[in-house]
């Protein structure tokens, strides 16, 4: 079964949307889609180091994008508006990482691949890491989901309760830099963002509970990811932005939803 | 022994002092309020009791085992967040749900079980927080101004829960408040604060204390009317800190 190309191509799909899913509730819930944002941005550096250093491309994401996180995380409050500080950052890494991708001579890399994914060359190898990743994700934040909710609703709240925020934000950069890491090859570093923002997006106005919303956010994922891949077959289109199509098409109809059932 | 004592502690953020050498102790069953203008120290004080703020230096302790319940001057719900009252109450865990039923009665809000939290009005709000408080059974309850954006009404019926409460379970109460009024008649000792103790004591003594009237002025007599004792108040002063020339900044 895994010797077709469309199978490992829809459990990729289906893996990232698994473990974009509750990550993308707190992105969003937080406001963090700008940060999420810059985090897979600078991934296009790790991929340009990981080829440098002919390491796998999922350690050098993974480490650049951990190095991203941590940093905003760590110059947020001091001086700049967190979004300036986020532009900077994120834009400068990508064009850091597109002018080191240029140094690297005899491996002709198709940089297409990485800004825009390329699911369809997803390997059995690939896929192990990205179900890797996606459990790893989906248990990081299952283990710490009390803890990271009160956290997100009141930080003093938090406290009083005997949980440490600034610990759960680090659960959640970490579970944001795995998640970049395992999706850059699915639908590349410009769309990571989407895959966590639209489905949760499209989620919240299906749900009443927290739990909800994660749930529904991991449906929707999964059936655009599938929908994307069949569209992409048949029409012929890339792959990796038709899955946000169908995530985008979801959330405009959710939100249609809402407006006739404005009490949820 | 005292649920919580608060020993020579001083608060900076940067360079900004906040608090200097606050003391203070809490026994159990006394409501304590804190007044003091803008910018007294007063949440931060409150902060620094359930560890958010480190001590720049002095120390908080909390006696063995005092569960603390927290009420945050206000709780922002972004919209995007979907979460019924009952789940909120659900999260500390190991919360069953009689516990939810018995902590929102105790609120004064029985039937918002199924609301949804960000359209709830900001009295229900407050009394959801107070019943998210109480339902670890705390020995200690902190408030911190949390009748903001209430009505007179709204806010009086609010401290009438929390006297019932104490009542009703025994717990202390320390509160932040704004409303002289309310403060002076529901508290049995009061600690004015601006960035360091200025005067502590009964409502009566701390009515009367010349730290507070340099801070709020006499214009405020008439909510103060009940304790304006005509009798001398000399003989009360034992607790009291004398910190004049500070206070009148």
């Amino acid at each position: 079964m895994l010797d077709d190309f469309m199978v490992r191509a829809a459990l990729a799909g289906i893996g990232v949307a698994i473990a974009a899913a509750p990550l993308g509730c707190f992105v969003v819930w937080r406001r963090m889609a700008y940060f999420g944002d810059a985090t897979a941005h600078a991934a296009i550096l790790g991929v340009a180091l990981s080829l440098a250093f002919s390491m796998s491309i999922f350690v050098g994401t993974m480490a650049v994008a951990l190095l991203m996180a941590l940093t905003v995380s760590v110059l947020s409050g001091r001086g700049y508006a967190m979004d300036t500080l986020l532009g900077v950052l994120a834009h400068s890494a990508l064009a850091f990482g597109l002018v080191a991708v240029s140094f690297i001579s005899g491996v002709r890399i198709d940089l297409m691949a990485y800004l825009f994914g390329d699911i369809l060359a997803v390997s059995r190898g690939d896929l192990a890491i990205i179900w890797a990743g996606a459990t790893l994700v989906v248990a990081l934040i299952g283990w710490r989901w009390s803890a990271l909710l009160t956290s997100t609703l009141n930080e003093d709240l938090a406290h009083a309760s005997g949980i440490d925020p600034k610990r759960e934000q680090l659960v959640l950069t970490l579970a944001l830099a795995i998640t970049v890491a395992v999706a850059i090859k699915v639908v590349g570093v410009l769309l990571i963002a989407a895959m966590l923002i639209i489905p949760a997006a499209a989620a919240r106005q299906l749900s009443r509970t927290p739990e909800g919303m994660a749930v529904a956010a991991g449906m929707i994922g999964m059936l655009s990811a599938i929908v994307g891949l069949r569209t992409a077959y048949v029409l012929d289109t890339p792959a990796g932005p038709s899955i946000v199509c169908v995530a985008a098409l979801v959330f405009l109809a959710s939100s249609v939803i809402r407006k006739f059932e404005p009490m949820r | 022994m005292s649920l919580v004592s608060v020993a020579d502690l001083s608060v900076r953020y940067g360079a900004r002092t906040v608090l200097s050498h606050v003391s203070l102790r809490i026994d159990p069953g006394e409501i304590v309020t804190i007044v003091g203008p803008n910018g007294s120290g007063k949440t931060s004080l409150l902060r620094a009791i359930i560890g958010a703020v480190k001590p720049y230096k002095g120390r908080v302790e909390r006696g063995h085992g005092v569960k603390i319940g927290y009420v945050p001057q206000k709780l922002h719900v972004d919209e995007t967040l979907p979460i019924t009252v009952s789940r909120f109450l659900k999260l500390p865990g190991g919360v069953t749900a009689s516990d939810i039923d018995q902590a929102l009665t105790k609120a004064g809000v029985p039937d918002l079980p199924h609301a949804q939290l960000s359209q709830l009005s900001g009295g229900q709000f407050q009394r959801v927080l107070l019943a998210r408080a109480l339902i670890g059974k705390p020995d200690l309850l902190l408030l911190d101004e949390a009748t903001q954006g209430l009505d007179q009404r709204g806010s009086a019926s609010f401290y009438q829960q929390i006297e019932t409460v104490r009542q009703n379970t025994g717990c202390a109460v320390l509160m932040i408040s704004h409303e002289l009024h309310v403060v002076m008649s529901a508290s049995d000792r009061v600690i004015c604060l601006n960035g360091h103790v200025c005067c502590e004591g009964t409502p009566a003594v701390v009515a009367s204390a010349p730290e507070y009237r340099a801070l709020f002025g006499t214009g405020t007599g008439g909510a103060l009317a009940l304790y304006r004792h005509e009798h001398d108040h000399e003989h009360d002063h034992g607790d009291q800190h004398h910190d004049h020339t500070e206070a009148a900044e």
